[in-house]
């Protein structure tokens, strides 16, 4: 999966420190992201990673640095950072569907209210995706009525819905029991199979090894190495990151 | 018994002005309370305390005092006018008085339901790109109204009662009218006192009733 990746970066973080409170959370980060491409974060938990995912929507602010996206500096606040995130898909560990709306709603809320485009229109797509997804026949039920994985999967399609250039994917399986993390990882296999640039923070080695261009490995706020999955996980060019794999790969 | 049979189109009356003085200032404490809570989460300091101050003010204010200065300061003094009609214009400052003094306990309440919202809802929300205000209006504050359907029927139970300050203005709603009435039918005071008394649990238990279903049937399941 390494062929067809743009060499244009969409994403650029540059010198970022992040503190919260006393806590180094992000210590002079420097990450590209091409176009198209698929970049996995691992590492201990406490790492960083979910802040390395946050600060480029700016959910998180950052301390010192750059992160330009699409060419642009990030904005700060305002109707600009509303487009910037509008353009920058997120989905999250515990899923936050609108607990108040309905499958499609949920869906169709960013288009509708941020993209301005009609609801017939925007309901059209949205039941598109909840197809793509494998949700179609559940769209008038509630975030509470469907499963772990029903509900992250409508996470996914409530990000497509609003085209982005980007998804953020933040340990999208990990509030998931077992039985439902591939239904999950197989959504998400086949937009890494349709070019989608993605970031994904996740303990899944095996979505890394299938569908990542590239494995950043963190520790302790800093980015330790990064290479190729195979590289990586066969060829660990750190101590830290190979005592990482060996306690998570020898069971 | 006698004397109620008698009165009985005056009480009704008395009644229907306390009803539209509870829904007017209802309907305007909602308004002004949402925006006061809005106020108090916004990233604008200036914003969050120009609205804190207000409903540490007239949270901890006697409503009396709220009304008299709503009828004498606002109506007598600085000549606050809305109608040539004296008593309409005592009605519309007793609404005034008594909206801006629920309206802090509503902003409170709100609040409150805000805080019961969970953070990554309005998280998913910012992701998505929408404004603060968008957020508030489509996702925080819908969820937050659901959760505080049941405090909010209290709040209105208490206004309905509250109503009866406006008699120290002059506007003749029940409890002004229940004192003409003793001084007309001094013989049976008991009777009508429990005549009014019953007339205000005829409005407020519903009201109880209504709120509490009202609550269970739009409670946001998790």
């Amino acid at each position: 999966m390494t062929e067809a990746v743009g060499s244009t970066s969409l994403v650029r973080l540059e010198n970022v420190n992040k503190h919260f409170g006393t806590l180094h959370v992000l210590k002079d980060i420097d990450l590209d992201i091409a176009r198209g491409e698929v970049v996995v974060a691992i590492g201990p938990s406490g790492a960083g990673k979910s802040t390395l995912c946050r600060v480029i929507n700016r959910l998180e602010t950052i301390d010192s640095g750059t992160i330009t996206f699409d060419g642009k500096s990030l904005a700060v606040e305002g109707r600009a950072l509303a487009q910037l995130r509008s353009e920058v898909g997120m989905v999250f560990q515990s899923f936050n569907l609108f607990a108040h709306k309905t499958i499609l709603e949920n869906v169709t809320l960013g288009p509708i209210r941020v993209r301005k485009i009609a609801r017939d229109q925007a309901e059209k797509r949205g039941m598109e995706l909840l197809e793509r997804v494998g949700i179609a026949s559940q769209a008038e039920k509630y975030p509470a009525q469907l499963s772990g994985g029903q509900q992250q999967r409508v996470a996914i399609a409530r990000a497509l819905a609003m085209d982005p250039k980007m998804i953020l994917f933040d340990e999208p399986t990990s509030a998931l029991d077992p039985e439902m993390v591939q239904e999950v990882l197989d959504v998400m296999i086949s937009l890494a199979r349709d070019g989608m640039t993605m970031l994904v923070v996740t303990h899944e080695m095996g979505f890394a090894r299938r569908a990542a261009n590239r494995v950043v490995f963190m520790a302790d706020g800093a980015v330790v190495e990064q290479n190729t999955p195979d590289e990586f996980f066969t060829n660990p060019g750190t101590d830290r990151a190979r005592d990482f794999l060996s306690k998570i790969l020898t069971h | 018994m006698g004397a109620l049979v008698e009165e009985f189109p005056v009480i009704l009356g008395a009644f229907w002005l306390t009803i539209r003085l509870t829904l007017a200032s209802a309907a305007a404490a909602l308004v002004l309370g949402t925006v006061l809570a809005a106020m108090r989460v916004s990233p604008f300091g200036v914003l969050r305390g120009v609205a804190t101050v207000y409903v540490n003010t007239l949270r901890n204010t006697p409503l009396t005092l709220v009304i008299v200065f709503c009828g004498l300061g606002l109506g007598l003094v600085l000549d606050v006018s809305f109608s040539e009609s004296l008593s309409t214009n005592y009605l519309w400052l007793s609404i005034i008085g008594l909206s801006a003094y629920t309206a802090a306990f509503v902003c409170e309440a709100i609040r409150s339901g805000i805080n019961t919202v969970p953070v990554g809802q309005a998280e998913a929300a910012r992701a998505l790109g929408l404004t603060f205000t968008q957020n508030l209006r489509f996702i925080v504050l819908p969820q937050a109204f659901r959760a505080i359907i049941a405090p909010l029927g209290s709040l209105l139970i208490a206004l309905t009662k509250n109503t009866t300050v406006a008699a120290a203005i002059g506007v003749a709603e029940a409890s002004l009218t229940m004192k003409s009435l003793f001084e007309r039918h001094q013989d049976s005071v008991v009777a009508i006192f429990f005549g009014f008394a019953l007339a205000f649990l005829v409005l407020t238990l519903p009201t109880g009733l209504f709120f509490g279903w009202l609550s269970r049937r739009l409670k946001v399941v998790r």
